[in-house]
């Protein structure tokens, strides 16, 4: 007989323990979680499919739609890829494979894992799992709804400017945007190459950690990865004591941030200098004014090179024509949605003659300074902290006629994503009942200080990831 | 009046590499059609680009061979555009960073040596071969299917561009053989025009002999021997010098060369130079534009060309002054013979920032070393205060004065305790201070 | 206003997307608007800022030119939206 498990409750550390122990097969806790998305992800959408049998001996994983997984459907949330079943594995899936991990679904996502509240996904939005009515966040929303409603113990998310870290933050898990260069993407499907990197989400930092260190390092196929320079380490202290934490000094007059979310971050920072840590303000003069202006160029001009494959000669659906361009014209505008459509069109122009070095070119010129301006910071501090989300979850349908408004989700995510600086988001708090983020930025490889400050600060918050009205 | 030929050549030369140029399947001819293709080669969603190390030392080798210089940096860009022969709807290839720049090759004439200038060699993957089916003749403009063998698709290219120094269909000609001959006996290719492994266009515009302008040229494609390129550029002179003989102008345009009925076909405009996007790094042109007014054109010149820019914006960045930094780049460190790459910009930095207070000696030593991995600008920066013991003393006083319990320990025998007190001074003189010689001071003052 | 219709058609037709009327109409609104929000970048004079093209600098990464086992031919043509034999078939090109 099975041991009865609470996948609301259950830990990836936990499960993989239960596990060991064999006090639960690695089949019977697959269906345990299969049981709990056919009773929840109806309302929730988390999933885009799930797979019925479990393929490793060791517990499972969602993986976010825009990781190639071989003979699984794959498809980024577009109908440009509608029926392409991959051939060969993402690197990190093969990993997490190697590790034993069992594919339990593909999750939901923005389309090319663009947008902010998974509601641009074009098999249909994911709800949050603390309130339906609410987006989770996004692009992966998908994996943030399903580790929060317990449909997963825990998943990998892509993050181009927060996709990994503003739905963590909505959806009250833990999510970690790695620092660029140390996790591949090979068949990561690319939305933009100087910004892409995937990244795990858990209940506890303890979990994505273990996560991280499976799936990080160097990647033959990936001439942008690097080894580690020093092994994960998973975390268990007790205090801060000697962490400098800085704050930007910026923060405080953005008028972005809710009342609500700056309480619970500012409780946040007391928790950790009663812990020990000194906390101080650092300047990032750039990053808030310009940072999302030059996400909006750089990632737009990528994306539209990186979408240039998609033309239906090889793979995906055709929109039949007269001619090759007639063909090309026709799919690509049946197949892709609003979204990245206008990135499309942004980058395009931005890359176009004529307007190279006002838009592109001036972009580039930014994230040097945004990374100069980092760098700065994290010379004086060892960690600097700020809300991950201006605002808790936001209704369906609030954002979705206003670009811009959706753009402005990011505003606190996007600069250290730009200087490749790795960012884990932890909950802090409730803000009217709906969790809030608390981000964490490092030093390059830095990612061993996030995991130790922010599981410190996760044990002395004390929150509890289960949705209220889950419990 | 007489005319006179401008010719300059185009040339794309296959490597003969066991892979293909981003992945590793087998390149080369033979082999079923789409069996040599993988994720990579067919563009599928996430596959990503893996360098061929040997196709760039051949191309590397090439350029040496057409007397080129190689700059220390050489860049793959994407050149976008939609075409199904190429899977990825871009091209990637080197745009204004390429492996090989400003050569020539000598051709020796009747009337003696005539240099052939090559502007630049570089890299690029490429396309998929593509056979236009059914229609009227076969050909593309009536075919009702185009069909797509990835084989191809991604092997490496070395593109030559010559300037415009050729003279005449015939040495145009001659100066083909000579570059094939060239190419073969360094074994990287086996450059067969019928099979596509040498592939030339020309661009060609005539003068009134005697004149040095350079008026509008046009473009031949599609010759698949030497013989027809001598004839497609005969065919094309001939046809420029009626046209403005006849008092039209030559329109810059693009021919197919028909070698069964040697005539010329003008291609459909296609979409304009502009259009093509890349994703440009700065051009050199650009650095040293932003660079000069920290220095001056000279110096950023000399950076730029010498490929030591980058090192010097980071050194730069890193809080050194401008003008002493590229003194050191270009003097003393390209002097040396360090590997600018491996130079850690903030160590330099801190040498650059030292240089005249430390020893010469340390200075050049340091310079030497820059380079090695996990070096450390410290032991040299902190012999600036060799000369400043009158300065040291009484920070020594003082922390003997402050630790007498210490003191008394050390003269008890505890003289381990040695290091506690230099680490002191150093604490307090934020580590300035010459380790020795404050060690030195520490000692003669507690041994009194 | 920062792009005009016949500029978003122009882009339209670079980036091969056959856009509706209505879409059309939408774009050049939303982009006009995202391109004054993204313009300010203008404001800063970045003149003697070098651009970063890449948050992680690596030089000479490469692989040895050792041949790999190639995709077979029904991985190659499992997503293919028409085969001809072994070719992908598309329609003329011209």
């Amino acid at each position: 007989m099975a041991a009865v498990v609470d996948t609301l409750r259950l830990t990836a550390e936990d499960a993989l323990g239960l596990v060991k122990r064999r006090e639960i097969s690695p089949a019977e806790l697959h269906a345990a979680y299969l049981d709990a998305i056919g009773e929840r992800d109806g309302e929730l959408h988390a999933y885009l499919r799930t797979c019925e049998q479990p393929s490793g001996e060791s517990i499972p994983i969602a993986l976010k739609d825009v990781i190639s997984t071989k003979g699984v459907e794959t498809t980024a949330g577009s109908k440009i890829l509608s029926g392409y079943v991959p051939v060969f594995d993402a690197t990190v899936a093969a990993r997490c494979k190697a590790a034993g991990l069992t594919l339990l679904g593909k999750t939901n996502t923005d389309e090319f894992a663009m947008g902010s509240s998974t509601e641009n996904s074009a098999w249909g939005p994911s709800r949050n799992p603390w309130d339906p009515t609410l987006v989770p966040g996004g692009s992966g929303g998908g994996t943030s709804a399903a580790v929060s409603a317990g449909l997963a113990p825990w998943g990998l998310g892509s993050d181009t400017g927060g996709s990994i870290k503003q739905p963590s933050a909505l959806c009250g898990n833990v999510g970690l945007r790695p620092t660029y260069g140390t996790v591949s993407r090979y068949g990561v499907v690319a939305f933009a190459s100087s910004l892409d990197q995937v990244g795990p989400v858990a209940k506890t930092v303890r979990d994505v950690a273990l996560l991280y260190s499976i799936i990080a390092g160097r990647d033959p196929l990936d001439s942008t990865t690097v080894e580690l320079p020093e092994p994960v380490e998973l975390p268990a202290g007790e205090r801060l004591d000697g962490l400098r934490i800085g704050v930007p000094k910026q923060i405080e007059s953005l008028a972005a941030i809710e009342m609500g979310v700056r309480s619970a971050f500012e409780h946040a920072l007391e928790l950790a200098r009663d812990l020990g840590a000194e906390l101080g303000e650092c300047d990032l003069p750039t990053s808030y004014r310009y940072g999302m202006p030059c996400y909006y160029l750089i990632a737009p001009a990528e994306a539209s090179s990186n979408l240039a494959r998609y033309d239906g000669a090889r793979f995906g659906p055709r929109s039949e024509a007269a001619t090759y361009r007639e063909m090309v014209e026709r799919t690509r505008d049946e197949g892709f949605g609003p979204e990245p459509k206008r990135r499309i069109m942004l980058g395009t122009y931005a890359l176009s003659a004529g307007y190279f070095d006002a838009f592109y070119g001036q972009a580039q010129k930014v994230r040097t300074l945004l990374i100069q301006e980092h760098r700065e910071a994290l010379s004086r501090f060892d960690v600097i902290a700020t809300p991950t989300s201006p605002t808790v979850a936001f209704p369906l349908g609030d954002k979705a006629a206003d670009p811009l408004a959706m753009y402005a989700c990011d505003l606190l995510t996007i600069p250290s994503c730009l200087a490749g600086l790795p960012g884990l988001s932890i909950p802090c708090g409730l803000s009217d009942g709906l969790p809030v983020g608390l981000q964490l930025l490092g030093a390059q490889f830095g990612e061993n200080t996030l995991f130790r400050a922010g599981q410190v600060l996760e044990q002395a918050i004390g929150f509890d990831t289960v949705p209220e009205r889950l419990r | 009046m007489t005319w006179e030929p401008v010719i300059g050549l185009e040339i794309h030369v296959q490597l003969k590499t066991r892979t293909k140029m981003f992945c590793r399947c087998a390149a080369g001819f033979g082999a079923g059609e789409n069996t040599q293709t993988c994720p990579v080669c067919l563009g599928f969603p996430g596959a990503l680009p893996v360098v061929n190390r040997r196709a760039v030392e051949w191309a590397v080798l090439l350029g040496l061979a057409l007397g080129c210089e190689i700059p220390g940096q050489a860049v793959f860009s994407r050149k976008n555009y939609f075409y199904p022969d190429l899977p990825k709807g871009y091209q990637i290839s080197q745009y204004d960073l390429p492996s090989c720049v400003n050569g020539n090759m000598i051709l020796p004439t009747a009337s003696g040596d005539r240099v052939i200038g090559i502007v630049r060699a570089h890299l690029e993957e490429d396309a998929a071969k593509t056979v236009h089916v059914g229609g009227r003749s076969g050909r593309i403009g009536g075919a009702d299917v185009s069909l797509v063998d990835y084989n191809r698709g991604g092997t490496p290219l070395v593109e030559i561009v010559t300037a415009p120094d050729l003279r005449s269909a015939d040495e145009a000609k001659r100066f083909l053989q000579l570059l094939r001959q060239t190419i073969v006996e360094l074994g990287l290719s086996d450059a067969e025009m019928e099979k596509g492994t040498l592939r030339v266009d020309a661009n060609v515009s005539v003068r009134p002999s005697g004149s040095d302008e350079l008026r509008t040229r046009t473009e031949i494609k599609n010759m698949n021997s030497f013989n027809f390129i001598a004839r497609g550029i005969e065919a094309e002179v001939e046809r420029q010098v009626a046209v403005w003989e006849a008092g039209g102008e030559v329109r810059q345009e693009t021919y197919d060369f028909d070698a069964a009925s040697g005539t010329l076909t003008a291609r459909r405009a296609k979409e304009a130079a502009d259009d093509y996007r890349y994703f440009l790094p700065e051009s050199p042109a650009a650095r040293i534009r932003r660079i000069e007014p920290a220095l001056d054109l000279e110096r950023a010149t000399v950076l730029v060309t010498g490929g030591l820019d980058r090192l010097w914006d980071e050194t730069v960045a890193a809080g050194a002054d401008g003008v002493a930094a590229a003194n050191v780049i270009a003097n003393a460190l390209v002097g040396a013979g360090v590997e600018i790459d491996a130079v850690a910009p903030a160590e330099l930095a801190r040498l650059v920032e030292a240089r005249d207070r430390i020893p010469r000696a340390a200075l050049d030593e340091a310079i030497v070393k820059l380079a090695e991995p996990g070096f450390s600008a410290d032991p040299y920066v902190a012999q600036e205060a060799v000369s400043d013991t009158s300065e040291l003393e009484p920070i020594v006083d003082a922390i003997l004065a402050a630790n007498p319990g210490q003191v008394g320990a050390y003269r008890g025998g505890k003289e381990g305790l040695l290091g506690y007190f230099v680490g002191q001074v150093m604490k307090e003189t934020q580590g300035r201070a010459n380790a020795r010689v404050v060690s030195e001071l520490v000692r003669s003052k507690l041994e009194l | 206003m920062a792009i005009s219709k016949e500029e978003v058609l122009h882009v339209a037709r670079l980036a091969r997307l056959a856009l509706t009327e209505d879409e059309v109409e939408r774009l050049t609104e939303e982009l006009d608007a995202i391109l004054d929000a993204v313009g300010i970048v203008g404001e800063l004079d970045l003149a003697d800022v070098p651009p970063t093209s890449h948050p992680l600098d690596l030089v000479n990464v490469w692989d040895e030119d050792e041949p790999r086992e190639s995709l077979s031919l029904d991985e190659v043509f499992a997503n293919a939206p028409a085969r001809d034999g072994d070719l992908f078939r598309v329609p003329p090109t011209a």
